[in-house]
C-alpha cells in the first residue's frame, strides 16, 4: 500500500473532530478522576469505620480489573438495570472512575510525605480539621503530585482510545470508521497515531518542567 | 548524701500562688515495654518557668507531647488551669473530647524543628489561628502579627516564606505564631537544638525576653544549661521516666542533691 497524499489530507478534518472528542473526555475525566481520588485519598486516610475499609476494597477493584472490561460493563450490563446513558457520558464516567483510583494512590502518596510536624504544629493552633486539610496539608501533598497527576493525564489521553470499543466516536473510532469505509487503512491510522503524539509529546514536555518546579519544598 | 535514683517528692515553690497551672498525677506513658513515663507527679504554679533537663529519651519531651495533646498518656490525670486535659485509666481507649479541644487552646508549643507552615508567608503563618480559632477580623490579626512579628525582630521579614529563612529566623516566626493564640502556657520543645550555633543566641535572645517580660507560664525542654540557669524559677532534673531532683536553678546547677543530677551535669557541662 503507497501512501496516498491527497486521500490523507482529505481525511484530516474527520480525524481533528474525533480528537475534539479525544481532549475533551480527557479533560472531563481527568477532572472527574482528580475531584473522585482526592474524595477517596482524604477518606481512607480519616479512616472511618465501613466507609473507609469499602473505599479501599473499591480503589483495589478498579485497579485490579481492566479498562476494557469496565467500559463494556458500564455500556452492555448496566442499562439491563435501568441505567443508561450515551456512550460519551459512559465513556466520560468509566475512564474518570478508573482512574480516580489510580490517583487516589497518589494523592495518598503526597498526603503521607507531608511531614508529620505539620499535623503537630497544626493540633498545637488547635485548627479545625477542615482547616488543617485545606490549607495546610492538601496544598503541600498535591503540590508534590502535580507532575505524577499530569503524566496520569496523559495516559489517560492515549488510553481513551479503549473506549472506541463502546462506539464512542473518539480520535481512534474516527480512524477506524475511515479505514473500514474506505479500504485504505495507512493514512487514518498514521494520521491518527500523529495526532496523539503530537498533544501527548508537547505535554509530557510540559509535565518534566512542573516536576522541577514542584519539587518538595522541604 | 547518699546517693539514690528514687524520685523525690518535688517541693511546691515558695512565693506562687496554690493552685497549679498545670498538675500531672500518677501519670505514666508506655510505648509496649518501654516505660517512657513512671507515675509523674508534677507540678507547675501559674507564671512559673520551668526548666527541665536529662538525658535523651528520659520523658522529657513526652510531658510537653502530652499537654499538647499530641501523645495520650496511658495512665493518670493531667490538669491544666483547673480544668481536666487527660483523665486515663489504664487499658481504657481514649478519644479527643471537646473539654480537650478547649482546654488545649490554652497551651501553646514551639517544636524543635519550628514546623512554620512552608507554603505560607511570616505573616500567613502566625495569622491563620487567630482568624480561624479564635475568629479575629483579619485587619486586627494582621496587626497584632505585625507587633508579634517585630517583637521577634522580623518586622522586615513578613512577606517571607520559611524557605526564604534562616533557622533562627524560623524559630523566631514560629514563637510569634505561638504567641498569637495568647496562651496561658507556652512550652519550648528543645527550640535551639535544630540550629547552627550561631543562630542560636538570636532565639534565645527572644525567648530570654518573653520570661522576663510576660507572666505566662513557661515550660521548657533544653540542653543549654546556662540558658535555664538564667531564666528559670526551677530546673527539674528528669532520668528514667521519672523527676529525680526539682529546685532553684542555683541549687540544681551548684549543689545537686541527687548523685544522677549530678553526674548528669558534669557530663554536660564539662566541654
Amino acid at each position: 500500500m503507497i501512501w496516498d497524499n491527497n486521500f490523507a489530507v482529505s481525511v484530516i478534518p474527520l480525524l481533528l473532530e474525533g480528537l475534539w472528542v479525544t481532549v475533551k473526555i480527557t479533560l472531563l475525566g481527568t477532572m472527574l478522576a482528580a475531584a473522585l481520588g482526592l474524595f477517596f485519598a482524604i477518606l481512607r486516610r480519616l479512616a472511618i469505620p465501613v466507609l473507609s475499609p469499602v473505599v479501599s476494597f473499591f480503589v483495589v477493584f478498579v485497579r485490579g480489573t481492566p479498562l476494557l472490561v469496565q467500559a463494556y460493563c458500564a455500556f452492555f450490563v448496566l442499562p439491563a438495570y435501568g441505567i443508561s446513558f450515551d456512550a460519551f457520558t459512559t465513556g466520560v464516567v468509566v475512564i474518570g472512575v478508573n482512574y480516580s483510583a489510580y490517583m487516589a494512590e497518589v494523592y495518598r502518596s503526597g498526603i503521607q510525605g507531608v511531614p508529620k510536624g505539620q499535623w503537630e504544629a497544626a493540633t498545637a493552633l488547635s485548627l479545625p480539621g477542615t482547616r488543617t486539610w485545606g490549607r495546610i496539608i492538601l496544598p503541600q501533598a498535591i503540590r508534590t503530585v502535580v507532575p505524577m497527576l499530569g503524566n496520569y493525564l496523559i495516559q489517560m489521553f492515549k488510553d481513551s482510545a479503549v473506549l472506541s470499543a463502546i462506539t464512542v466516536v473518539e480520535l481512534m473510532a474516527t480512524a477506524q470508521a475511515i479505514g473500514s469505509s474506505s479500504f485504505r487503512y495507512l493514512e487514518p491510522l498514521t494520521l491518527a497515531a500523529l495526532l496523539f503524539l503530537a498533544i501527548s509529546y508537547p505535554a509530557s514536555r510540559l509535565v518534566n518542567r512542573l516536576e522541577r518546579r514542584y519539587a518538595p519544598q522541604h | 548524701m547518699r546517693p539514690s535514683t528514687e524520685p523525690q517528692p518535688l517541693a511546691t515553690p515558695v512565693g506562687l500562688a496554690p493552685d497549679p497551672i498545670i498538675r500531672f498525677q500518677n501519670v505514666s506513658k508506655n510505648w509496649g515495654s518501654n516505660q517512657v513515663l513512671k507515675s509523674l507527679n508534677f507540678e507547675v504554679a501559674p507564671g512559673e518557668k520551668v526548666s527541665i533537663i536529662g538525658p535523651s529519651g528520659s520523658g522529657k519531651t513526652t510531658i510537653l507531647r502530652i499537654l499538647m495533646t499530641l501523645e495520650t498518656p496511658s495512665e493518670g490525670l493531667v490538669k491544666v488551669d483547673g480544668d481536666v486535659l487527660w483523665d486515663v485509666t489504664a487499658g481504657q481507649k481514649v478519644r479527643e473530647t471537646r473539654q480537650m479541644r478547649e482546654t488545649r487552646r490554652k497551651i501553646g508549643m514551639v517544636f524543635q524543628q519550628f514546623n512554620l507552615f512552608p507554603h505560607m508567608t511570616a505573616m500567613e503563618n502566625v495569622i491563620e489561628a487567630p482568624i480561624h480559632v479564635l475568629g479575629m477580623n483579619k485587619a486586627e490579626a494582621r496587626e497584632r502579627a505585625a507587633e508579634l512579628l517585630n517583637l521577634v525582630g522580623l518586622g522586615k521579614h513578613m512577606n517571607h516564606t520559611p524557605p526564604q529563612m534562616s533557622g533562627g529566623q524560623q524559630q523566631r516566626v514560629a514563637i510569634a505564631r505561638a504567641l498569637a493564640m495568647r496562651p496561658k502556657v507556652l512550652l519550648f520543645d528543645e527550640p535551639t537544638s535544630a540550629l547552627d550555633p550561631e543562630l542560636i543566641g538570636e532565639v534565645l535572645n527572644v525567648i530570654r525576653n518573653l520570661a522576663h517580660t510576660t507572666d505566662m507560664t513557661m515550660l521548657m525542654v533544653t540542653h543549654e544549661m546556662r540558658f535555664a540557669e538564667e531564666i528559670s524559677d526551677r530546673v527539674v532534673m528528669f532520668d528514667n521516666g521519672a523527676a529525680v531532683e526539682s529546685g532553684p536553678p542555683a541549687q540544681i546547677f551548684k549543689d545537686p542533691q541527687q548523685e544522677r543530677t549530678r553526674t548528669f551535669l558534669r557530663a554536660v557541662l564539662q566541654h
